[in-house]
């Protein structure tokens, strides 16, 4: 893992992010943990401190060749993997796109999840249908791997007549009841104990499902992470905690996040097997969820993971990390890019070419386009329309009680 | 109808909703095998079981969470706060999270939370165990807020609330758990010989937005939830003014038909609670009967209530609304 860099100064220690804008960053290359380092558990005996050794080094299985190694390849098929390539492709082709109608005045906001598209794909692939995703605001991209259709998600982003949640939310703040993936909620970190009790009622019920839930490493800094990794400790229900550890909380380097060891680590003393995993390869992504999908079914309750990768667009829309961090700080990242990775993989097995990728490309942007001015026949920022005034007083409840019911009157639409 | 104190009235309303919809779960701090700290669910987990009823660790802010995973994945959880003063540690859940779920996902997410707490003050509990925190979730839209003041009402109003598929923060008031409190630390009676003390055993269910009119009378509207309706009954007494007194039960949504109709018969109006003047729920009643009865007031509207300072421990009685304070503001209602 990467150091934690302090300066030590009276009378704190400060962390200190290790390059600034005007830096030559390094991270000392590739990462020294290599894929066959770690063996993969018995998900249904194993105990938490037969994670130590996983909670401390790093689970990764794609070699900097692109090779798959290790007890923890998930030997999935080809036909996988290129979906697994097409849903990241779509990912960072849409959010291209999307942010470039932010930048045109077309939505009032945005968020990628550039450099991170992986995580949420994969770990959604590797669950079941049923399971309940309860994401931060990176992980939009589980809605491709449900089959979310592109037209919905962007009238919610335009905020449109046909956004689902008609216009109430900001953009990027998805809700979508069919795939099970919970409204993203701004205050940061409150989905990672609600998910736990969403898990509880899995395990009350009987039913066969796990809840998943991602926060940053920033976030866990938040109340919200500890009473869910001690009410997962203490119920021990069908439940996947994620940090995602992508170095930067907006501006704060994860320095600055926390004294403690990895994020990882903090699952042992909860008496939670806990795994920390290299978050742009595809294939470990896949395997260490699916080793906690087992875990859950097995009714083994909980399994913390700290997802270990790198931001590498601007926080939001509204950031400017140039005057942070070196601008050239992704390409040093020794995880690589996660798009790249699972390509170069793909090409050496032998599955997959340029001129696919290329044709795949296109076809998705095609798409997107097509998306784009589908949802815009149902308004646009600029013009509208928009839902409708009468939405803004309903659903504050079942039904509509007289005091709201008399405000809608007195703003007479 | 069995004679009841609230602690019973609330343990039966608990036991016919574990009954009644196996969805039903309660937890929260010390309400398994114990029972709780004032016994309201005393006896539910040896009868339902530890998956039912049980203890949670103690962090309101994983309560109101795992309460809110708990109902949207299809159970109806009711969640004890111990204390309301605690209940702040789960303020960002229940007003950012629990409250706004319905419509910030346009209605395809909700959660049907019941929170109960024991609110309010006379127990010799200083600052941190008498707080009566209803203007603080009046204030969000999303939220229903309802106050019980005796075993009959505690009851049916529980059960409404723990029915309703929006979130709803149940205030109880501690001081009347044992019997009516008038004021008079010295003289407390218990429920046994007071007519609210005879609770049905059977199911029934008070429908929120629904004030109870406790007295009728003509000559000024008193207005009162919790542990002052009481407090209010002792002070209409001693003023010998025939006075109309409402128990306002619900306060988000609150029965302004009610209040008004009331007011605009008397003329004359005091609001009591315990909670601060400035932003208390009062302020919002007394804003609004003047938008609605201003040609019918012949007094100014009046409130007495607890003061603009943190709860006081061995003075409470100098901070809570007294029957002389009450009897006071009436009295001036009907000054010429």
């Amino acid at each position: 893992m990467t150091e934690r860099s302090t300066v030590t100064t009276t009378p704190y220690t400060i962390g200190v992010a290790p390059f600034r804008p005007g830096d030559e960053p390094s991270f000392g290359g590739s990462f020294k943990e290599q894929p066959e380092d770690l063996g993969r558990p018995d998900p249904a005996s194993c105990a938490t401190e037969d994670t130590a050794a996983h909670a401390k080094g790093l689970i990764r299985v794609l070699t900097d060749d692109g090779e798959a190694k290790g007890e923890w390849d998930p030997n999935l098929d080809a036909e996988t993997l290129i979906q697994g390539l097409e849903y990241m492709m779509r990912l960072r082709i849409f959010d291209d796109r999307m942010m470039k109608m932010q930048r045109t005045g077309k939505l009032s906001f945005y968020m990628r999840s550039y450099g991170e598209e992986a995580i949420a794909i994969a770990q959604t692939m590797a669950l079941k249908e049923q399971d309940w995703l309860f994401p931060s605001y990176r992980q939009p991209g589980a809605q491709f791997v449900r089959g979310r259709d592109m037209v919905s998600m962007i009238c919610h982003c335009i905020g449109n007549t046909e956004d689902n949640v008609r216009g109430r939310q900001m953009p990027v703040h998805y809700t979508w009841r069919e795939g099970r993936f919970i409204s993203i909620s701004s205050p940061v970190g409150t989905q990672f104990s609600q998910a736990v009790g969403v898990a509880m009622a899995s395990a009350y019920k009987g039913d066969d499902e796990a809840c998943i839930t991602w926060l940053g490493d920033g976030t866990s800094a938040q109340g919200d992470y500890h009473y869910a990794l001690n009410f997962a400790s203490t119920f021990k229900p069908p439940v996947i905690l994620n940090v995602v550890n992508n170095q930067w909380a907006i501006s704060t380097h994860v320095s600055l996040a926390t004294g403690g060891r990895t994020f990882a680590e903090r699952g042992l003393a909860y008496d939670i097997p806990s795994l920390r995993v290299d978050g742009n390869d595809f294939l470990a992504l896949y395997s260490v969820t699916q080793w906690a999908r087992e875990r859950a079914s097995a009714g083994l309750g909980p399994t913390h993971i700290e997802v270990y990768t790198y931001r590498a667009g601007a926080h939001s829309s509204s950031d400017d990390p140039s005057a942070y961090r070196p601008g050239n700080e992704f390409e040093c990242w020794p995880g690589g890019d996660p798009v790249e990775r699972l390509r170069d993989h793909l090409m050496n097995i032998g599955v997959w070419d340029e001129k696919k990728d290329k044709a795949l490309a296109e076809k998705i942007d095609a798409e997107v386009m097509s998306a784009y001015k589908a949802a815009c026949e149902f308004g646009d920022l600029a013009s509208g329309p928009y839902p409708p005034a009468s939405t803004i007083f309903t659903e504050v409840y079942e039904t509509v009680p007289w005091h709201v019911q008399e405000q809608r009157e007195e703003l007479g639409k | 109808m069995a004679k009841m104190n609230m602690i019973a009235a609330l343990n039966s309303a608990l036991e016919h909703q574990l009954e009644r919809d196996p969805n039903v779960v309660i937890f929260g701090e010390d309400v398994g095998y114990f029972g709780g700290v004032f016994r309201v669910t005393a006896g539910l987990q040896e009868k339902y079981g530890p998956h039912r009823v049980f203890d949670s660790p103690l962090a309101e802010g994983g309560i109101a969470a795992i309460a809110m995973g708990m109902g949207i994945n299809g159970l109806r959880p009711v969640a004890e706060i111990q204390f309301a003063d605690y209940i702040f540690p789960a303020y960002d859940q229940i007003v950012n999270e629990i409250a706004k779920l319905r419509h910030r996902s346009g209605g395809e997410f909700s959660t049907p939370v019941t929170f109960r707490t024991p609110a309010g003050g006379g127990i010799k509990g200083g600052h941190h165990h008498s707080q009566s925190p209803e203007a603080q979730f009046t204030h969000t839209p999303g939220l229903k807020v309802v106050y019980c003041s005796n075993p009959r009402n505690a009851k049916g109003l529980l059960t409404s609330a723990i029915e309703c598929n929006d979130p709803v923060i149940f205030f109880e008031p501690k001081r009347c758990y044992r019997g009516p409190f008038y004021g008079d630390p010295h003289n407390v009676p218990t429920w046994n010989s007071h007519p609210d003390g005879e609770v049905p055993e059977e199911y029934y269910s008070i429908p929120l937005e629904q004030a109870d009119v406790v007295i009728e009378g003509q000559a000024c509207t008193v207005i009162a939830w919790g542990a002052m309706v009481h407090v209010c009954q002792k002070a209409i007494e001693d003023s010998g003014v025939d006075c109309e007194l409402i128990d306002l039960q619900t306060l988000v949504p609150w029965d302004r038909d009610a209040v008004v109709n009331s007011v605009k018969k008397t003329g004359r109006c005091v609001i009591v609670h315990e909670a601060p003047k400035t932003s208390g729920f009062g302020a919002e009643m007394s804003a609004s009967i003047q938008e609605r009865c201003f040609y019918h007031l012949e007094a100014p509207i009046e409130r007495v209530t607890g003061w603009d300072t943190p709860f006081p421990h061995t003075t409470e009685w100098d901070y809570l609304p007294s029957p002389e304070r009450i009897a006071e503001a009436i009295r001036r209602t009907q000054e010429e």
